[in-house]
């Protein structure tokens, strides 16, 4: 028997969740009356029916502000109650607590499952309210939902939902001498996600003589085995092959035909290496694409470690967990990195499409505002429970993430450039260390996470791949580690994320030519997992070790003491195979070789066909002032400070450029400013550059632009051009040509550009790439419906300032200022947010000058440092009327500027300039004081545009001077601010 | 002279040990962080300090409710050397005249296992819920400091401007006399303030709805202090969102002043 407990709020206190699920509910279900009232419960079923009234009270209940009932149910009103619940098998973190509690309490170990309820008051029927429940209080695929009359229900039955599994594990062995067509649908019916010539390349290696003999001699047959099979498939997946980013590529554009061996390589690598070498010994990389996040110098004590990863699939089917899940994830990647490094700020940016979104959706597809939600609160908490500030982010929509949201969540670190006497960027594995799992348990959580991911999304993607991440099981197991690894237990760390233990183990295998695990030993969340299912799952909040047999007591004995769970799972060899065993007998016996380098890379073809443009001139606005508003109101331009709020960007205490500045701590700040040691006042400097409309004109602009938008913000805020380094992040549609995707070789020609783009940037501003990731399949298909993302990429620089206090914020610090814009005005418009505003597209989108835009970097940057400059902002999304008005209504002072004075292409009208999204382009306020100082240093690139001024107003005036717009900055700021003011 | 000797609790969620101890130590205290595992083992003795520091986070996740399950480990989890609980050692800690300061999940966890008002010793009489918004909120909060309040840390401050960082922060109480009480001892040691330095209700000044615009409450002896801002948040002066404003940068942040309160106050003892 079971015991149900119930908590709430005492009557007469405001029920603050309540009310927000009602606000939820009457948003969501606009055309029902809108409830009278919702009241959230606290439900724990207690799996004991021997723990007594008074213990559970001192557990669950706080007699101050709660009441508590068992069995019967708490607040008896007319309505209807609802009990959401996880399904069995689902990470329930509150649960977990709940049992630590309860054995604290008792002594002994007793399941807990939690549960929310609802008390709906209002007129509804049955189908009505699992309508909500459905849509607002829970999703199908991760909970249950018991729905009650009241008040006639008095006692609600307790719910222990237990994985019960008749299922045997099993290894099943399977023949690959199939013919064609029975090879691809068993791959289709495994979500392997391997084509068809992957398949045969796998059954000829089992069919070549070598590996018979090798496989008899250690009891397997001719078949391949589950395990195997699985694991091979994970290992070549595009998630963690990247197999469409190191295919052998024929690219045509204008009739002539390049080949392209490796976008990687030739591209992404290629620049890097060649940026290290040009700079000799003013080079700042430490380790670059070897390991699970890129390593640069900070000073002369320590080294910075930065990651940004996508985790989009898993989002768009739920996006609370999938997101959450997103973030714990990449901690554990500068935390699995060399030796291991402690966390020190993370940065995120969601694409989604609006969620004011209206009309029908697709099949399986949730609303943009639940996605959009979702996302929010999970990486609300696992960024807030870690104890790690997001310190920097953005927020970009476009109706095609209707398809899939893309959910890049980032994250920093620093680890001392020497641990023990040893570079810490380097791992050691030997023949005869302890492989070693540390943190939670597996369960079948995310099996198929990187297969799933490797294939578009739809209908019936499976819904094993949803994990839910669980940060505080996480804070644990990186306290622990870091003392772990400062007194030296390990030698080798790397995390757990796509594709479990066979990518972890896997990859760490080949540094010493060899492993062996044991299958049996992992522990389990439940039985009734077969070893292949072990072997991936992506059960969250781990990480695996190489411990030297010397070190595993001690090793074993300090996890104990720090109540995380860790187990010896098996140790590396040298026998070049990755080899599995179960209950004493071999379940996988693969090549490292084969593994590793068997697969053939892809051929694919590419053709460029430039985009038909749209050359109608660019209209004037009725009403400038008007249109400034409309502008400011915009999704891609408005605050974002709704969610910047409930993310923690100042723990650790080190925050000294935040997201929100200014007079009323609300303007968007270019850059993240973070001291990471409280001893020093040297900083890290974190900016990001995101534009995938671009796209739609050319891939290639929207990666060297995205790349300028992101150097440019890290200059603004102070940031050191001789001191950067950036990671991209590209997020595309499905770029391989297929029936269901007849334009493949367009959209592989953009990826080829768009790589080329970055490869030539990054050259011309000596800035090396040292990560990135590639997530390639951002596509959604159901019925007739196909939706594909526009190529996107993400750029996240990083770097450092010498002196915190010279960093410089966005916002107009006084009355009497000058005024500068930085750069040319070009006749840029093309996919701009103002034609983006009439639904148009334009022809010219905006070029990159890197040599000049440099220059006009390096110049800026020294001239803050001798303090020169007040306040910078880019000019980007909404051009320089955008950036004039942010800049006024965070500093609380008014602006009067002459468009006259702005260096312009000749011809261009007023709106064109206002609204130009022409790059390299930088406002700065200097004090009047400094004006001949400034002028000198920044020379001819300086346009003095106007002045700041004690009224609350911008003033604009036209190139034939008069007066375009002349707005109150309170209005403007108010337009700013209304659109995400949920 | 000896030193002052601080003690800062971390594990299984806390999250601002560093910038705690940190605080400590520019305070002028010797600060050792131990990990909660490591108390309940003895390799740290609560009562080998002077000052007991439980700093912000989100301990066991908050999953029950904010500290929660802490308030059930400190009642009934055992040190391993002396067998008694982490409550009964704090108690000791009490009696001996030392300084106990909790922020954030720091001062929940003082609430919620009754060390807070402290009268009696060990009964939960005020608790810290959901702010009214129902969100975590990151804000910089104008405290007003009560000049009647017997609290060590505030000693001399008239005002303090720090950070909240907290989903479960509205004080209330459990009956309108403890409210009555807890205010005429002038146990109310600091407010959520408006710009004239008046105590408030508004939102965003105040920004969880909390009953009387409570921040936070010290003990009738004034030794024990808990608040939901977070002083160690602003040590620096870069840390003060504005900071880019100041035609003078302060030499260090106004949060500094609460250890700076307690490290001379205990230097007078020790």
């Amino acid at each position: 028997m079971a015991i149900r407990v119930e908590v709430g709020l005492k009557e007469h206190l405001f029920d603050a969740r309540g009310a927000r699920v009602t606000r939820q509910i009457r948003h969501a279900f606009s055309r029902l009356t809108p409830p009278d009232k919702i009241s959230c419960f606290d439900v724990y079923h207690v799996d004991s029916d021997d723990v007594s009234p008074a213990l559970l009270q001192e557990a669950f209940c706080d007699p101050v502000i709660q009441d508590m009932a068992t069995d019967e149910v708490l607040r008896a009103r007319c309505g209807w109650y609802v009990e959401v619940g996880f399904r069995p098998g689902v990470t329930d973190n509150v649960g977990h607590s709940a049992r630590y509690a309860l054995g604290l309490l008792t002594g002994r170990t007793i399941d807990v499952y939690s549960a929310r309820g609802y008390l709906i008051e209002g007129g509804y029927d049955e189908a009505q309210v699992r309508a909500m429940a459905s849509e607002c209080l829970a999703n199908a695929l991760i909970h249950t939902i018991r729905i009650y009359p009241m008040p006639a229900c008095r006692r609600i039955e307790p719910l222990i939902p237990l994985v019960t599994s008749s299922h045997e594990p099993v290894v099943e062995e399977l023949s690959l001498n199939l013919p064609d067509e029975d090879l691809v649908r068993l791959s289709q019916e495994r979500t392997l996600a391997l084509n068809l010539s992957e398949m045969k390349t796998i059954a000829a290696h089992l069919n070549d003589p070598a590996t018979i003999g090798q496989r008899l001699a250690v009891g397997l047959s001719g078949k391949i085995t589950d395990v195997e099979l699985e694991c091979l498939a994970q290992t070549w997946s595009e998630h963690c092959k990247h197999k469409i980013f190191s295919a052998e590529i024929d690219y045509e554009e204008d009739g002539r035909t390049e080949h392209i061996s490796s976008l990687f390589s030739t591209y992404i690598k290629g620049a890097t290496a060649a940026i290290r070498k040009k700079r000799g010994n003013r080079d700042i990389c430490v380790s670059v694409f070897t390991d699970n996040a890129g390593v640069i110098r900070f000073d002369d004590e320590y080294n910075l470690v930065f990651k940004v990863e996508t985790h989009n699939s898993p989002s768009a089917l739920d996006p609370y967990g999938g997101a959450l899940t997103g973030i714990v994830g990449v901690n554990r990647d500068p935390f699995g990195t060399g030796l291991g490094a402690k966390l020190i700020f993370n940065t995120d940016v969601f694409c989604f499409a609006s969620p004011f979104h209206e009309g029908p959706l697709p099949p399986k597809i949730l609303h943009p505002l639940r996605v959009f939600e979702g996302v929010r609160e999970g990486v609300e908490h696992g960024g807030n429970k870690s104890g790690i500030p997001t310190v920097n982010g953005c927020i970009v929509f476009d109706e095609r993430y209707l398809g899939k949201p893309l959910v890049y969540c980032g994250t920093a670190g620093i680890m001392p450039r020497t641990i023990g006497g040893k570079p810490s960027h380097l791992k050691e594995i030997a023949p005869g260390d302890l492989i070693v799992m540390s943190g939670g348990r597996i369960g079948k959580d995310g099996i198929h996470g990187a297969t799933f991911s490797s294939e578009e999304f739809h209908e019936e993607s499976p819904t094993s791949a949803v994990q839910i991440g669980d940060p505080i099981t996480q804070k644990k197991l990186t306290d622990f580690l870091l003392v772990a690894r400062d007194r030296g237990l390990y030698r080798a760390i790397t995390d757990n994320g796509a594709g479990g233990l066979s990518s972890s183990v896997g990859e760490m295998a080949t540094a010493c030519g060899g492993c062996r695990i044991d299958l049996d030993r992992p522990p389990l969340k439940y039985h009734g997992l077969s070893p292949w299912e072990i072997l991936l799952s992506e059960a969250q909040e781990r990480m695996t070790l190489g411990v030297a047999p010397g070190h595993i007591d001690a090793f074993l004995a300090l996890s104990e003491a720090m109540g995380v769970e860790s187990t010896v799972v098996g140790e590396f060899t040298d026998t070049g195979f990755f080899h599995c065993t179960y209950q004493g007998r071999t379940v996988a016996y693969l090549s490292l070789d084969f593994l590793h380098n068997g697969l053939p890379p892809m051929r694919l073809a590419a053709r460029w066909t430039p985009p038909a443009v749209d050359p109608a001139p660019v209209p004037e606005p009725a009403d400038h002032g008007a249109k400034l508003k409309e502008m400011l109101a915009r999704l891609n331009i408005c605050s974002k400070e709704y969610v910047v709020r409930q993310y923690d960007h100042e723990v650790q205490a080190g925050s000294a450029v935040k997201p929100l500045v200014g007079v009323a701590m609300d303007g968007p700040s270019d850059a993240g400013v973070v001291r990471p040691r409280l001893d020093s006042e040297e900083a890290v400097v974190v900016a990001n550059g995101i534009i995938p409309r671009y796209s739609d004109l050319d891939a290639y602009a929207m990666a060297a632009c995205g790349l300028d938008e992101a150097l440019r913000n890290y200059v603004c805020a102070g940031g050191d051009p001789d001191h950067w380094a950036f990671l991209d992040n590209f997020c595309w549609c499905d770029p391989v040509a297929g029936p269901r995707n007849p334009d493949g070789e367009y959209k592989l020609a953009q990826l080829v550009r768009a790589n080329r783009a970055l490869y030539e940037h990054a050259l011309a501003y000596s800035c090396p790439m040292i990560s990135g990731k590639d997530s390639m399949k951002n596509d959604y298909i159901g019925g007739d419906v196909k939706i594909s993302i526009p190529p996107t990429i993400l750029i996240s620089v990083i770097g450092k300032m010498e002196d915190v206090k010279k960093a410089v914020t966005m916002d107009i610090k006084r009355p009497d200022s000058l005024i500068y814009l930085l750069g040319v005005t070009r006749g840029e418009l093309g996919c701009s947010e103002y034609l983006a505003s009439l639904g148009r597209k334009g022809a010219r989108v905006p070029g990159v000058d890197a040599k000049a835009s440099l220059k006009r970097y390096k110049a800026l940057h020294r001239a803050m440092r001798r303090g020169l400059v007040l306040a910078a902002h880019d000019c980007s999304d909404g051009g320089l009327a955008v950036c004039l008005a942010e800049m006024a209504f965070a500093g609380g002072f008014g602006l009067s500027v002459d468009l006259a004075q702005v260096q312009a292409e000749p011809g261009m009208s007023d709106t064109e300039i206002l609204y130009s999204e022409s790059t390299g382009r930088i406002m700065v306020e200097v004090a009047p004081g400094k004006k001949a100082a400034f002028e000198k240093a920044l020379g001819k690139d300086a346009s003095l545009i106007g002045t700041s001024t004690p009224e609350e107003t911008l003033v604009i005036r036209s190139v034939n001077g008069a007066t375009l717009l002349s707005e109150d900055i309170a209005a403007l700021k108010t337009a700013w601010k209304a659109t995400l003011d949920f | 002279m000896a030193s002052v000797k601080a003690l800062v609790i971390t594990g299984y969620g806390t999250n601002c040990e560093t910038e705690m101890a940190h605080a400590c130590r520019m305070a002028g205290a010797l600060a050792d962080i131990a990990h909660i595992s490591e108390v309940l083992s003895g390799a740290f003795a609560i009562n080998d300090y002077h000052f007991l520091n439980l700093p912000g986070g989100f301990l066991d996740g908050d999953d029950l409710g904010s500290a929660q399950v802490e308030s059930v480990r400190l009642r009934h989890a055992r040190v391993k050397t002396t067998g008694k609980t982490l409550f009964e050692e704090i108690e000791v800690f009490i009696n001996r005249g030392m300084l106990i300061l909790g922020v954030c999940n720091g001062f929940q966890a003082l609430v919620k296992s009754g060390i807070l008002p402290g009268n009696p010793l060990g009964r939960r009489r005020v608790s810290l819920t959901f702010n009214d918004s129902a969100r975590f909120e990151d804000r910089w909060v104008l405290l007003k400091v009560n000049p009647n309040s017997p609290c060590v840390f505030t000693k001399g401050m008239e005002s303090l401007l720090v950070p909240v960082r907290h989903g479960e922060g509205k004080f209330v109480a459990d009956t309108q006399a403890t409210l009555d009480e807890i205010t005429d001892k002038g146990l109310v040691a600091v407010q959520y303030a408006d710009k004239a330095l008046q105590p408030t209700m508004e939102y965003p000044d105040n920004p969880n709805g909390s009953v009387s615009a409570i921040a936070g409450i010290c003990d009738g002896t004034g030794r024990i202090f808990g608040l939901m801002p977070h002083p160690e948040a602003y040590l620096h002066p870069t840390n003060h969102p504005a900071w880019t404003r100041q035609p003078r940068l302060p030499k260090q942040g106004e949060g500094l002043a609460v250890f700076e309160n307690a490290v001379a106050f205990l230097r007078g003892i020790v």
